[in-house]
């Protein structure tokens, strides 16, 4: 094993690609397979008064359609178990599914759903966090009061506390703070998501899937179908990038459905314009900085307060949210940290995984904050990052201790690439000792 | 919609097909003639990744019209092995690693083969600027650029 280390290996599946013999969920066509097309909701916020897909399921070459009441197992997905895979009531976000059509081809589904008719009693939304979370706002989830999310039952704010902040502010020479925000990122792979569903002669379920990580979607399909996993033969690893953008379910429960219904093969893609527009993003997060520092350049404290736009849904933001607050202070010692919190509902489109998951919004934000501490203390911000980077036996915002550090190679590294000489003493230093 | 016989040559060998005057060439490739080497990636001309020759020349199949393509001669990826053989590009890419997921990797080829076509040393310049229209989410454009450097060079 050890003699591919250090060597540039071809890919096993290599020749696939460059032949164009690998095989895409969208590349599979099969006999008298079906199309499926989505209605989505052409408003942010409202609730759907009347929907007749009637003259939609009667255009020739239509072979039937999905609702709310096609689902045999719940109507329910996402990582926080609270999609509906078709919105039959309350919508929350604009492109949010409400039925499918299926038909012979995708130029027929969109001939009939030019002729669903759809009226919805539309609403104010509310698209910015601070405005979400004043009172009197409206309220993205039916049926709450607010639009936070509670970590536990009226526990809104998710604290993550080390030492004591107010003493290491009483501790410092200097206080300095900052505002920041990340923005909404789309994955854009070149692939966009798609599924393949039918019934094997044993009549299992097959799912071609893009997905990221089969087992979780796994299971959430499961509860959509109502089928037990071993009724369910779902097929992945060859996507055409995702980003963390395949993280979460966008087409299988769709093909599925129809497939279940129909018992015909069905495809099931979004267009580029469909995953742009309606599919989860990276969410916004907005990070408020008050960090304490000694004239020497030490941090001695780190008061963050984290907002972090969710969407319309819970998706994983709950946990992005504390990973971020985990590791916002960079890769620093500062024995004095208070992170707080929010999770926060808005009208948008849902939040989903992206890579390096929230934690590169919280370490962006703190290294721009760095260099706000390096001008305020007339520092070389080199000096500054050396002097606080963790070593060995340091400890992180939630008390794990640092391992296997190595923040001083790499930024000695990175100086080395940049061309920039970097005095002695900040050279002598090392992770492996303070 | 009426349906039309479209013939053409397609990696080295005369097809007909029956298709409908809306349809595109991608259309055609994919769905009737499941020639799926050609991705969509947008249909819309953005990404590059549906590349096919027409004539020699690089169009985006999502693009052009099936039935312009009467007669004319269209290679895809499927088309660029010879006797059994890798294409140097094809080789150069697979030795190099010059992909990750793959997806944009057919429309690459195919506008590189176009390149090495009229400009059998291109600069490193040269080859970013043919290439511009092909978009690679997962980066391996330095990847690319070499690969293709690499074929020029005699390497390959
Ligand atoms: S699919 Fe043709 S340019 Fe993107
Ligand atoms: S290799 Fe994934 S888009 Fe280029």
């Amino acid at each position: 094993m050890t003699q591919y280390v250090g060597q540039a290996m071809p890919r096993y599946d290599g020749i696939g690609q460059v032949t164009g013999t690998t095989k895409y969920v969208d590349d599979i066509v099969l006999p008298g397979m079906l199309y499926a097309k989505c209605l989505r909701s052409p408003v942010h916020k409202g609730i759907i008064r009347h929907l007749d897909l009637s003259a939609a399921e009667r255009t020739p070459g239509v072979v039937g359609v999905l609702t709310a009441q096609d689902v045999p197992g719940q109507n329910i997905y996402g990582a926080s178990g609270d999609q509906p895979v078709f919105n039959p009531d309350h919508i929350r976000y604009k492109g949010e599914r409400i039925a499918a059509v299926v038909a012979v081809d995708e130029d027929t589904c969109m001939e009939a759903l030019e002729k669903v008719k759809l009226e919805i009693e539309e609403q104010e939304p509310v698209f910015d966090m601070f405005e979400a979370m004043k009172p009197g706002a409206p309220i993205v989830r039916p049926g709450t009061t607010h639009n936070l999310h509670e970590y536990m039952p009226g526990m809104t704010t998710r604290v993550i506390k080390l030492g004591d902040v107010e003493q290491g502010f009483a501790e410092a020479d200097l206080i300095i703070e900052g505002r920041y925000q990340t923005t909404q990122q789309d994955h854009a792979p070149i692939e966009p998501h798609v599924s393949v569903a039918y019934l094997d002669p044993a009549n299992r379920l097959v799912i071609h899937t893009v997905s990221q990580c089969l087992y979780f979607h796994l299971s959430q399909l499961v509860r959509v179908f109502g089928l037990p996993m071993s009724q369910i033969r779902y097929i992945g690893g060859t996507i055409g990038g995702g980003f963390g953008g395949k993280n979460d379910i966008h087409a299988d429960h769709v093909a599925g459905l129809a497939a279940l219904k129909f018992r015909k093969p069905v495809k099931y893609r979004e267009t580029r314009r469909e995953d742009l527009r309606y599919s989860g993003k990276r969410g916004v997060f907005v990070m408020e900085y008050k960090t304490g520092v000694k004239k020497d350049g030490r941090l001695v404290a780190n008061h963050i307060k984290e907002y972090h736009d969710t969407g319309a849904y819970g998706g994983f933001s709950a946990y992005a949210t504390e990973k971020c607050g985990m590791f916002a202070s960079g890769p620093y010692w500062i024995p004095n940290i208070l992170v707080e919190a929010k999770t926060i509902y808005t009208n948008k489109v849902v939040s989903i995984s992206m890579r390096g998951f929230a934690i590169i919004n919280g370490q962006s934000t703190m290294e721009i904050q760095m260099g706000k501490i390096a001008e305020a203390l007339g520092m070389d911000p080199w000096e500054l990052r050396f002097i606080n980077a963790w070593r060995d036996g340091d400890m992180g915002a939630s008390r794990y201790i640092v391992r296997g550090a190595g923040a001083l190679e790499a930024m000695k590294k990175a100086a080395e690439l940049a061309g920039v000489q970097l005095p002695a003493h900040l050279m002598a230093m090392s992770s492996r000792r303070r | 919609m009426k349906q039309q016989v479209l013939t053409f040559i397609l990696n080295g060998e005369e097809v007909a097909v029956l298709v409908t005057p809306t349809e595109t060439l991608l259309d055609v490739l994919r769905e009737r003639l499941q020639i799926t080497g050609p991705k969509r990636g947008c249909d819309d001309g953005e990404c590059g990744a549906c590349t096919v020759l027409l004539d020699g020349e690089p169009v985006r199949s999502c693009l052009t019209l099936a039935l312009t393509v009467e007669g004319r001669t269209v290679t895809t990826v499927e088309g660029l092995m010879v006797k059994g053989e890798l294409d140097r590009l094809q080789k150069a890419f697979y030795e190099r690693g010059a992909f990750q997921c793959g997806f944009c990797t057919p429309g690459m080829l195919m506008v590189a083969k176009s390149l090495l076509a009229k400009n059998p040393n291109p600069s490193r310049d040269e080859i970013r600027s043919y290439m511009a229209g092909n978009l690679c989410r997962c980066g391996s454009y330095e990847e690319i650029i070499e690969a293709i450097q690499a074929v020029a060079a005699g390497e390959y």
